[in-house]
């Protein structure tokens, strides 16, 4: 989060606010991804093959580069609200029924301290709520690896756990374990835990029979086949549940407040509606938006640097020395 | 001087027999291929030699049964098997590693070998940078360094295109002449074979049995010489027959292993 703050501070006084709320940050934010991954999230984390200069790059051609590959979307996107501002201006809705783009970019504006001091428990919870999912997902996996009956006594429960209603769970939850973190923390959980440890069963099982049958020649026992080839092997699926799941970590953080807190971007969302608010609504919307994007690109970005490997080959020859560290 | 030792080895996978009496011997710095038609159950002998798999029969090395596989065996899989999450270096020392041994003291103790594999100045690449005939030169590194009693090589060049099969084969018949490794080949290519072998066991279709032995008295090495690729081509020759035509050649009986009664 550090990151996206810094340079929207450092590259425009006129958002210098905390978060890149509002369309424009949105877009700027989805903009600047696309410049440190290449198209990465919108090819949802494939990274397309690299011309061989994207190693050791000029930097002015690169960047051009990924600027070009952003145009489309910067279209699509100017274009949606260009029409649903023009709308909301002349269309005779009441600014109270349907907020233009620049009425709730101004709103968002004003409320910024606001927005500012719930979004920072939306951050915490999410982020809590998910290294527990992490841990958890790679504790029970590796459990359920190494005994195959606990696999058959679990996902049934997991499956079950994911036709769960939110709506009425959320509630629930709340109920049992009060306005604190600890419901968010849950709910969070709940959504983003069965995507990642079904992706880590998955990546474990897909590990390559001769490489395995080759360990066990060497001697390796089973710990150590797990360490040494199954865990790696598991990776790939790993960082794709963990794409997946990390789309819904705010969402969950999100519908856990809505349920009810003190603070939070769930409840500033409840209370703006209550209000008759639609343009702080929104506005916190675009906010967890850019939330979860950032996310989504840190988990793009942890990726690269996990899988030094993955885009191996596919470029020139003899890029040996790239300055990565060997895991 | 016999190192290995098979006598009478049989394994059924329920009412599937794979192997049946299967009885053999390799003989210190002896280069050995077991040539036969693919789902023979060639791999499972293997899968036998190195504790993957229980069976039937007397396993013997330098004498004493066979019990502790992973010290006197080091396998080398059909397909190359590198970890792409490993650099080259990294996946020739793995051996090394899962014997106990540091990283840093492993990879020193690979780097002068590099030069020899052809892999020099490509230590530090990923294995998918690497062409198909430098990753089972890899592979190969990966095998001989464990510095076991014997090599099991299942089909190494298998998955190679013709002429890099060839390329590799005769590097190979050239570095093996350096070391004098004792091997023992799994193949289906009768030309691989005969040109990198001392002895040729040819195995039948399943359930396997041994139905021929072969040597092959050609000359080291064996890369030129039109004398000695006649030579080649009339065993060649001979093998296929035997091969294909396993009934009817009364000439390879008095060869054959004690065939079980079941």
């Amino acid at each position: 989060m550090a990151i996206g703050e810094d340079r929207d501070a450092s590259e425009s006084p006129p958002l210098r606010g905390r978060w890149p709320a509002g369309q424009r940050g949105f877009q700027r934010v989805e903009r600047r991804r696309s410049f440190r991954i290449g198209k990465a999230w919108a090819l949802y984390g494939r990274r397309p093959p690299l011309s061989p200069s994207a190693t050791s790059p000029p930097r002015g051609g690169r960047s051009a580069s990924a600027i070009a590959k952003a145009i489309p979307a910067a279209i699509s996107f100017t274009l949606l609200l260009a029409a649903w501002e023009l709308n909301a201006r002349y269309g005779g809705a009441a600014p109270t029924m349907l907020p233009a783009p620049s009425r709730v970019l101004l709103q968002a504006w004003e409320n910024r301290a606001a927005l500012a001091d719930n979004t920072l428990p939306t951050i915490r919870a999410t982020l809590a709520g998910f290294a527990c999912s992490l841990v958890a997902a790679f504790v029970l996996s590796a459990l359920v690896d190494f005994l195959a009956p606990l696999r058959r006594a679990l996902f049934p429960l997991l499956i079950v756990s994911q036709t769960l209603p939110l709506v009425a769970i959320a509630p629930l939850i709340v109920l049992w374990f009060g306005f604190g973190l600890m419901p968010k923390i849950l709910l969070v959980a709940l959504v983003t835990f069965f995507p990642m440890m079904v992706a880590l069963v998955e990546g474990y099982a897909a590990t390559s029979k001769e490489i395995a049958q080759m360990l066990a020649a060497m001697g390796a026992g089973r710990w150590r086949i797990f360490w040494l080839a199954r865990l790696p092997s598991a990776l790939p699926y790993f960082f794709a549940g963990l794409r997946i799941s990390i789309t819904y970590a705010v969402v969950g953080a999100i519908f856990a407040e809505y349920a009810g807190a003190a603070e939070g971007l769930g409840i500033y969302m409840l209370n703006a509606k209550n209000n008759f608010r639609p343009d702080l609504v929104l506005a916190a919307v675009a906010v967890s938006a850019a939330l979860t994007l950032a996310l989504f690109g840190l988990a793009v970005l942890i990726q690269r640097l996990a899988m030094p490997w993955e885009n191996a080959g596919s470029e020139s020859r003899g890029g040996k020395s790239s300055g990565e560290s060997s895991q | 001087m016999t190192r290995l030792e098979l006598r009478d080895i049989s394994k059924s996978f329920g009412a599937l027999e794979v192997l049946a009496g299967i009885s053999l011997h390799v003989a210190a710095g002896e280069f050995v291929s077991i040539l036969g038609p693919s789902g023979a159950g060639k791999s499972t002998l293997f899968q036998l030699l190195t504790g993957a798999l229980k069976g039937e029969g007397d396993m013997r090395f330098d004498g004493a049964p066979l019990d502790d596989h992973g010290r006197h065996f080091a396998f080398m899989p059909q397909r190359d098997a590198l970890m792409p999450w490993r650099r080259v270096i990294d996946n020739v020392t793995l051996g090394l590693e899962v014997q106990g041994m540091p990283r840093r003291a492993a990879q020193e103790q690979v780097a002068p070998l590099f030069a020899e594999f052809g892999l020099a100045g490509f230590e530090r690449a990923w294995p998918a940078e690497l062409s198909g005939g430098m990753r089972q030169r890899a592979a190969l590194l990966r095998t001989v360094v464990q510095q076991r009693d014997m090599l099991l090589l299942d089909e190494p060049f298998g998955a190679l295109d013709a002429l890099t099969r060839a390329a590799m084969q005769r590097w190979l018949e050239g570095t093996w002449q350096r070391h004098r490794w004792t091997a023992l080949l799994i193949t289906h290519d009768v030309r691989e074979a005969v040109y990198l072998s001392d002895r040729i066991y040819l195995l039948s279709a399943r359930p396997a049995r041994i139905i021929s032995e072969i040597a092959v008295p050609l000359p080291r090495p064996r890369a030129a010489g039109s004398d000695a690729a006649r030579q080649a081509a009339a065993l060649e020759a001979e093998i296929l027959d035997t091969l294909l035509n396993p009934g009817t050649d009364p000439a390879s009986l008095p060869q054959t292993a004690q065939r079980r009664s079941s």
